[in-house]
């Protein structure tokens, strides 16, 4: 995930500004900036120039998860006006699409590109606006601020990877457990026994179990799910959440979720307007579907144990897109 | 600050959970499909493997462990999380291979094949129930497990009984 990767010589990449040190970055029609604690985003509308501003704090957070899970499943709202969806080989960029009012108005703006040209660029406006201290996956109350004029960098936060797991962690050649991370403070209380595992001979690899909440437990990241089992294209993805997911997340499919500790609120709003449908309360034990026709965004206080549920069967946005499922999962 | 604060990790258990809620604006609290694991093992008969979860034709099922489960096998990968109590598997590698359906399938009497071994489960814990093998849950306590499996014969679905309307 360097800054000089693959398309990197299709960022199109200003000069540093002699006051903040920041550089300026334009993808199509799309220009973007920030400045001691704010990113601009302009676009064409109307004939005039539009503009929308962001935290700089903000932005970081989601951009980091937008790169790091490859623009993931569906809609990447970096906020009510911006943000990305992907079609899978290429991404559309947009400002006020999906917003009910701005789309009414006419002043929103949506623009295609191919995957490599926006990762790369998405990837060089991490490197030169995340600050040395700052880590945007971290919880606010475990990394320093994202504020002020350049200040170093922060290469080794933002790149980590997602974990790609097989079949479960801890199999020969599968992903890796977490014995090596710390446990991470609010979770300081979590047993980190392992299960009892009796193998007879001729049958040694073939049987597995690991502490999922110890593993959990040791996660370094917030809002990043890692896959821990895989049941054909069924994939458990558990993640550890604090403060608030740093994007509300549209889906094009249907997305289901456990909450395996504390709690989580999740504001759930209309996929293409952005109008409020739900307030969910997860709490221990609780299973909830998010359908495929929303988008939501989670709070959690204490950091707690998410289990992200997806079923990753091919053309699935396909089908729901165009009609062939219902966005509920379940009738009844 | 946050190094100093100690904090208290809330799971739950079939003795001690709260649900949470659904609060309407626009559309029905069935689209979310609300269940709580705890609450459906504490009113389902032992190893009812009943789902609370389903996108397309897999599903999580919620499990009341309780006692010796009948034998059990599947033709691909399954998975079970322990959620609350102690819960042991033997495992038996069947002589022939299950029938190639989806989801979890009951063995007729006892399993014909050779001992695997076995592993005990306790909260938060995950074990791999590997496809082709013949496994048998007991707890001597009663306790819940979450599994990770395709839509089958033994899996029940009662939605109208455990979620929000």
């Amino acid at each position: 995930m360097s800054a000089s990767g693959f398309a990197a010589d299709k960022v199109a990449a200003g000069p540093a500004d002699a006051t903040t040190g920041y550089k300026s970055f334009k993808l199509g029609k799309f220009d973007f900036s920030r400045d001691e604690y704010f990113v601009t985003i302009k676009w064409p509308a109307k004939g005039e120039t539009r503009s929308h501003v962001l935290p700089a704090d903000a932005f970081l957070r989601a951009l980091m998860r937008d790169v790091a899970w490859g623009f993931f499943y569906g809609w990447v709202n970096f906020d009510h006006v911006f943000g990305t969806q992907n079609h899978y080989g290429k991404v559309d960029v947009y400002a006020g699409s999906f917003n009910g009012v701005l789309k009414e108005a006419g002043v929103d703006y949506k623009e295609q590109f191919e995957t490599p040209v926006i990762m790369a660029t998405f990837k060089a406006m991490l490197h030169d606006w995340t600050n040395e201290g700052f880590d945007p996956f971290a919880a606010p109350a475990e990394t320093g601020t994202a504020f002020g004029c350049k200040h170093g960098s922060n290469g080794a936060a933002i790149e980590r990877t997602r974990i790609a797991t097989r079949r479960m962690p801890g199999l020969q050649d599968d992903s890796p457990l977490r014995d090596d991370l710390p446990v991470n403070r609010a979770f300081a209380d979590v047993p980190q026994d392992e299960p009892v595992v009796n193998v007879e001979p001729g049958f040694e690899g073939q049987l597995h179990a690991f502490n999922l909440f110890k593993y959990l437990s040791r996660s370094d990241v917030t809002w990043n799910p890692s896959v821990t089992s895989v049941c054909r294209a069924s994939l458990f993805c558990p993640t550890t959440e604090e403060y608030i997911l740093p994007v509300f997340h549209g889906n094009d499919r249907v997305e289901w979720f456990v909450q395996m500790s504390d709690e989580i609120v999740w504001d759930v709003a209309d996929k293409n307007t952005g109008a409020p449908r739900a307030r969910v309360t997860m709490r221990p034990g609780d299973v909830a579907a998010m359908p495929a026709d929303i988008r939501h965004q989670g709070y959690s206080t204490k950091r707690s144990m998410l289990l992200v549920w997806e079923n990753v069967t091919p053309d699935l946005p396909k089908r729901y897109a165009r009609g062939e499922l219902k966005p509920y999962p379940v009738e009844f | 600050m946050a190094e100093t604060q100690t904090y208290r990790t809330k799971f739950g258990s079939l003795s001690d959970y709260r649900k949470g809620s659904v609060e309407i604006i626009s559309g029905s609290p069935k689209h979310y499909v609300f269940s709580n694991l705890f609450e459906v093992a504490s009113k389902s008969k032992p190893y009812e493997k009943v789902v609370v979860g389903k996108n397309l034709e897999y599903v999580i099922e919620a499990i009341r462990a309780e006692g010796a489960s009948p034998w059990m096998t599947c033709a691909h990968d399954e998975f079970a999380v322990c959620m609350d109590g102690e819960v042991r598997i033997d495992f038996v590698k069947l002589d022939t291979s299950p029938p190639a359906r989806d989801g979890t399938q009951p063995v007729a009497g006892e399993p014909k094949g050779r001992k695997m071994g076995n592993v005990t489960l306790k909260r938060g814990h995950q074990a791999l129930l590997p496809a082709g093998s013949a496994y048998r849950f007991t707890a001597n306590k009663t306790g819940v497990l979450m599994q990770q499996t395709v839509l089958g014969e033994m899996s029940v679905q009662k939605w109208s009984d455990i979620c929000f309307k």
